[in-house]
């Protein structure tokens, strides 16, 4: 049998909210402990199975994000390992200081679950983005940071996340991707994947981006330009031996994010290299508002389309800008 | 800053034998309210800072709380079937630190670091640097909706344990509260009782020339609580009060505790510009007197 040679855009897409549910009834299944907290977004998350499993321990609060996160801080107390699941852009933004104060500084065990984030509710509009979230969350001691590239990476991250003791922000698409990585995946924290071998530039990806930057990577393999893929799920604690290798041994980093410009992956990547091995990094994310359009166009309108990559690295391989 | 030793001398109460009967537990609670009052008044004027006007307003209800309701202690502060109780005025940290003190859970030397660098006894709690606080507070509205989780944790685990959380009643301000209530209504957390530490003034005024909360009573009944009122300075009515909720089963018990800033102190009662002014010398030593002990003679350096 030959195998036919296809390309990363050309592989099934899955939504990795499917990933999500069924990975977190597996989880509460095996663990009386785990329940899930919602405002409203039983539809949304893609819960309605789990409520239907585990009626008493799906709390739904209502539409409210302050109570939400301050419930699961409770719920963690009484020994719970909650999973609260919302739209990213108001669990993360309506309850950042319940983040800080209820989950974050007293260390409390609870997995926050930002759904549909950074432009996937794309027609919505900026107020439904979720692009500053990563920004938010990363200024906030004790949080750790996930940003899954796939369903098989999503499902590691929960089981990782269930598995470990302190505050855990995942994001969980809605946008559909390609399958990355084998089915017997294992996250790691705080470890880039190298899922391309490369030398001239190095591309520094996760989430919905992260099959971009491979296909980017094709694109530029055809010119000769031979491209190092980092996947980087773990945003907080970042891999900066992985990022200081990539400074070192090619010609630049470039960042690419479904998240503002600054201050996400982009910006602990730069932060890293300022610090530990100067090199020209560009950064590829939302640098305002987007205006209205589905996730597909933004992305594309906003340089994280394969060819937009891939357009960034060459410009930085031959003018080193 | 050196500590007298007079700054560290309060005694430790235990928790009374469990067929102690009504007066000898409002004794006890008196006599609580009485030591931790004292201790508070030291320890804000060593540290030049504190909230002594809402520590004083709170105290009786913690010493009630501490001492006759609560089922838990030192040796039980990690007990999963220990009671809870949140504070969540956390700016009254230090009535909730001297209580923890009175009643063994934190080191009474240990008052003395109160507010210093590196101290645990921070001006808001802090739940993992001292035992017996259940929730980082602080920042107002975050302990009804910590409460609630805490209620239905008990709830899911079939368990009798009881969550208490005091809340500030200019606090109730924050919509956060009101979204916890409708989920403590919704869940019937007939094991959860909210304390309105209800001394009707906040910051820099009062609350009803603020934003007004009342009609309270009726607010609180129409969001499904069983609403009771009752003198927060009074031991008696305290302890009838919060040791018999829930008082309708299937709903959360809201507790108006009538009070007044710094209470019983007769320059800082119900006035508000004692939210968080530091006794002087002198009112440091009429507050003394006025809280029935021989006029303070140790030397404040």
């Amino acid at each position: 049998m030959t195998l036919v040679h296809t390309s990363i855009a050309d592989q099934p897409r899955y939504d990795c909210r499917d990933a999500y549910v069924e990975t977190l009834a597996e989880l509460a299944h095996a663990d009386h402990r785990i329940v899930g907290v919602v405002n409203d977004s039983v539809g949304s998350s893609k819960l309605n199975s789990f409520r239907k499993a585990f009626p008493d321990r799906l709390i739904n609060v209502g539409i409210a994000e302050q109570d939400m996160v301050g419930v699961a801080s409770g719920l963690a107390n009484g020994g719970r390992i909650p999973f609260v699941s919302a739209a990213s852009c108001f669990l993360t933004g309506r309850a950042l200081e319940q983040i800080k104060a209820d989950v974050a500084y007293s260390n409390t065990n609870v997995k926050l679950c930002g759904m549909s984030p950074g432009v996937a509710y794309g027609e919505l509009g900026p107020t439904h983005h979720s692009i500053e979230d990563i920004a938010w969350l990363r200024a906030i001691s004790n949080m750790t940071i996930i940003v899954p590239a796939d369903p098989i990476e999503t499902a590691a991250a929960l089981r990782w996340a269930a598995a470990s003791d302190g505050p855990v922000f995942i994001r969980v698409s809605r946008m559909s991707v390609p399958k990355i990585y084998p089915e017997d995946y294992e996250f790691e924290l705080g470890k880039a994947i190298t899922v391309r071998e490369g030398n001239d530039v190095t591309l520094i990806s996760n989430g919905t981006v992260l099959w971009r930057a491979l296909a980017a990577a094709e694109r530029l393999a055809e010119e000769g330009i031979s491209a190092r893929v980092l996947s980087m799920p773990s945003v907080k604690p970042l891999d900066t031996d992985a990022v200081v290798a990539a400074a070192r041994e090619t010609a630049g980093i470039v960042t690419a994010e479904e998240a503002v410009a600054g201050g996400g992956l982009g910006g602990a990547v730069a932060e890293t290299v300022v610090q530990q091995h100067p090199a020209r990094v560009s950064i590829l994310g939302f640098p305002e508002f987007a205006p209205t359009g589905s996730a597909g166009y933004l992305l594309d309108r906003y340089g994280l389309s394969p060819a937009g990559i891939a357009d960034a690295a060459r410009k930085l391989v031959t003018t080193g800008t | 800053m050196t500590l007298t030793v007079e700054h560290a001398t309060l005694p430790v109460l235990g928790r009374l034998p469990i067929h102690s009967s009504r007066a000898e537990q409002i004794a006890h609670i008196a006599e609580a309210a009485k030591q931790i009052r004292i201790q508070d008044l030291k320890l804000v004027h060593h540290a030049g800072a504190g909230h002594i006007g809402g520590d004083f307003s709170a105290i009786d209800i913690l010493a009630t709380l501490y001492g006759a309701v609560l089922d838990i202690a030192p040796e039980t502060v990690n007990d999963p079937e220990r009671d809870r109780f949140i504070l969540s005025k956390g700016h009254v940290a230090g009535a909730l630190y001297t209580t923890l003190a009175a009643f063994g859970f934190l080191p009474v030397a240990e008052l003395a670091t109160f507010l210093k660098p590196l101290s645990a006894l921070n001006g808001h709690p802090n739940r993992n640097k001292v035992a017996g606080v259940e929730a980082n507070t602080g920042p107002l509205g975050h302990g009804l909706p910590v409460a609630v989780g805490h209620a239905l944790s008990a709830k899911l685990d079939v368990s009798l344990r009881r969550t208490y959380v005091l809340v500030g009643d200019g606090e109730l301000q924050e919509g956060s509260n009101w979204e916890a209530m409708m989920a403590a209504s919704q869940y019937q957390l007939d094991r959860l009782t909210v304390i309105v530490d209800r001394n009707r003034l906040q910051q820099g005024a009062t609350t009803k020339e603020t934003n007004d909360l009342d009609p309270l009573p009726e607010k609180a009944s129409a969001f499904g609580f069983a609403v009771v009122e009752v003198n927060g300075h009074d031991h008696g009515e305290l302890l009838d009060v919060l040791s018999a909720v829930p008082f309708r089963p299937g709903k959360p018990t809201f507790v108006i505790a009538h009070t007044h800033k710094g209470h019983p102190i007769s320059f800082m009662s119900n006035n508000v510009a004692w939210h968080h002014r530091v006794p002087d010398a002198a009112e440091f030593q009429q507050a003394l007197t006025e809280l029935e002990r021989p006029r303070f003679t140790g030397e404040l350096v």
